[in-house]
């Protein structure tokens, strides 16, 4: 591992500070200061995922199992034939070949998917708000029960929201906003917090204030 | 002389004392106690690569002692090198593999109430390194005991011996085989039934009624319309649900004849658009205003992503912003950027730590099901809206799921929340 040397260190936090205040000059407008620093962040990371798709995925994935020895494995020619379909869209008359490689690859994902989701999300959530009514938990059970049969009853969409139906939706509404309140503070929380930390690298590690 | 000999006496006796006295209530190292009733079996619902040995601990004394608990084996007439334990788990808290029998075993330690899964073991070869073999059905039975305290060599009882043998089926799966196959079902019924009759009502969604509004707003402006399909891959659900309602933004797109733009975050998603935006425009009959340019892959990267949206936002200036698909801490960049050039903004995700700040910046938002509902919504196929009749009924029978197993679990029955816990 290379060792970063002061005048290293030093070169490093003056262009983050400098790329830093290029983004911050957003806030203004759009301007070549920004666009600059737009194009370069674009530029560095295409980079970086393409030197990260060739070494994390190309070479132990498909060049190291295809090459003859001991490691040799001709699955991987599956794969590999599916991709190279993706490819050929760039050639008119053989482009439908695509498709077949798409068609695996959305089935492929759907199947493993749904049972993630069954497993994940809906056992989990159904099993949790089978929850008794104890002394301990009466005043709430019925608070969940109500919002989670209310917000159901506005994801009904082969039923219209008039009447009855209307009015239990709504309550469902108001649940779902409840939630959302509190989620939307909660991440401006973190977000402030993020700025925070952008700020104390501005005025402690390069403007070097006290801390 | 005597004196001084009585002196002597009476000070070795006091010394003896006090050296005794000393060994009694100095604190003892925990004495080493052999785990009770070791039993190895085969780990149950696997591919045959476990087993698994459970004991009983005497007291908590012997928690305190775990550092020095080691698991000493034989597989197939080699001996294993001996293995530390570093952590227990409790029969009770594992219910896929005890079933939900056994009880808490925190208020009064049961001797039966430890075990460990073994997936791999150590030996040690003929030039004296240590290796780490997984466990595997083909190398024969394993035979283990517990030794406590190496020094003092406080063994169990040998465990006795197992074969590693894989299941074809997981049974802790079996329910949730079962539901899939109701909700199939369910749907599939559904789906033939609107081909028979595809008059299927659907509710109003208020933000779909709005994207013909905004997608003529922005051809009268001569701007473009911007659609992005999320910062997730085909792999997730709500990307899906995107690419879907992109085929139908682009054939009113190509209806208008106004332009789309399209800057995606994943390779793969920029193929499948261009392909679902091709066949909207020839199904438009415009196949000549299709430009495959304008569905373009950016980088997958996160924030090096949204800075060049949101510079597209700036200097495009979109008339119309449809944010669809799956997104993360970028969802306000991009709303806000966008809300600040004039756009009508329609956005739709199923992330729910993002929807409110879709909800604050955009004219209309999907909340989470209404992006799946909205390609039904929009292209009213048959087999679509079957589908969502399906989805509605399933909804029905959860909620009543959910009612029935509160009311079970207040009378003390479990039965039903269990059925409903995931294994």
């Amino acid at each position: 591992m290379t060792e970063v040397t002061p005048i290293g260190q030093l070169l490093g936090v003056w262009i983050a500070a400098g790329l830093t205040l290029l983004i911050f000059s957003f806030i203004y407008k759009d301007n070549p200061a920004f666009k600059f620093a737009e194009a370069l962040f674009l530029g560095v990371s295409l980079g970086y995922t393409a030197v990260n798709t060739y070494w994390n995925s190309i070479a132990p994935q498909v060049i190291r199992p295809l090459t003859p020895g001991v490691n040799f494995d001709a699955w991987v020619l599956l794969p590999v034939f599916l991709g190279l379909c993706i490819i050929l869209r760039v050639i008119p008359s053989l482009s439908w070949l695509s498709r077949m490689a798409f068609a695996v690859y959305i089935a492929g994902y759907a199947g493993m998917a749904i049972p993630n989701e069954i497993s994940g999300r809906l056992l989990p959530q159904v099993g949790s708000t089978m929850a008794p009514f104890t002394a301990a938990t009466w005043y709430i059970t019925p608070v969940i029960l109500l919002g989670v049969f209310c917000t159901m009853m506005y994801f009904f969409f082969s039923l219209e929201h008039k009447g009855a139906v209307g009015r239990i939706s709504r309550i469902g509404v108001v649940f779902v906003m409840i939630s959302f309140g509190a989620s939307f503070g909660y991440t401006v929380m973190a977000r402030v917090s993020l700025l925070i930390g952008r700020m104390q690298f501005l005025f402690f590690d390069w403007l070097g204030l006290p801390n | 002389m005597r004196s001084l000999d009585l002196t002597n006496t009476r000070f070795c006796l006091t010394a003896l004392l006090l050296l005794s006295l000393v060994c009694v209530l100095a604190p003892h190292p925990a004495r080493a106690q052999s785990p009770s009733n070791p039993e190895v079996t085969d780990h149950p619902n696997d591919d045959g690569s476990a087993v698994i040995l459970s004991f009983g601990l005497a007291g908590d004394e012997l928690l305190e002692l775990m550092p020095q608990v080691q698991i000493e084996g034989v597989w197939h007439d080699t001996e294993t090198a001996p293995v530390l334990l570093s952590s227990l788990d409790k029969r009770s808290d594992h219910p896929e593999i005890y079933g939900w029998g056994v009880t808490d075993g925190n208020a009064e330690l049961r001797p039966d109430d430890y075990y460990v899964p073994i997936s791999k073991y150590v030996t040690v070869g003929e030039d004296g390194e240590p290796s780490v073999v997984p466990v595997s059905p083909e190398l024969g039975e394993f035979a283990v005991r517990l030794v406590v305290d190496p020094a003092g060599r406080a063994e169990s009882h040998p465990a006795g011996s197992v074969q590693a043998t894989g299941q074809l089926f997981n049974r802790n799966m079996s329910f949730r085989v079962l539901l899939a196959f109701l909700f199939a079902g369910i749907i599939m019924y559904f789906i033939l039934a609107a081909r028979r009759n595809p008059n299927i009502f659907i509710r109003r969604i208020a933000g779909l009624e709005a994207v013909d509004e905004a997608i003529g707003r922005a051809t009268e402006m001569g701007k473009p319309v911007l659609h992005i399909n999320g910062l997730d891959s085909l792999a997730t659900l709500s990307t899906v649900a995107a690419v879907n309602i992109l085929g139908r933004i682009a054939g009113k797109v190509a209806t208008y004849e106004s332009d789309l733009l399209v800057p995606c975050f994943d390779p793969v998603v920029m193929t499948v658009s261009q392909e679902v935006v091709k066949n909207a425009y020839i199904e438009a009959g415009r196949p000549d205003n299709y430009r495959e340019d304008n569905i373009y892959f950016l980088t997958d990267q996160q924030f090096s992503y949204t800075a060049s949206v949101c510079g597209i936002m700036l200097r495009e200036k979109p008339a119309a912003n449809f944010l669809l698909g799956y997104f993360y801490a970028e969802s306000l960049l991009l709303a806000e950027t966008g809300n600040t050039t004039g756009a009508i903004q329609i956005a739709g995700t199923d992330a729910q730590a993002q929807l409110p700040f879709f909800i604050t910046t955009c004219d209309y938002t999907l909340i989470g099901e209404e992006l799946y509902a909205a390609s039904a919504y929009l292209s009213r196929e048959p087999m679509l809206l079957g589908s969502l009749r399906g989805q509605d009924l399933a909804k029905a029978f959860v909620m009543v799921m959910i009612f029935l197993g509160t009311l079970l679990s207040t009378f003390g029955s479990e039965w039903l929340s269990r059925l409903w816990t995931p294994l």
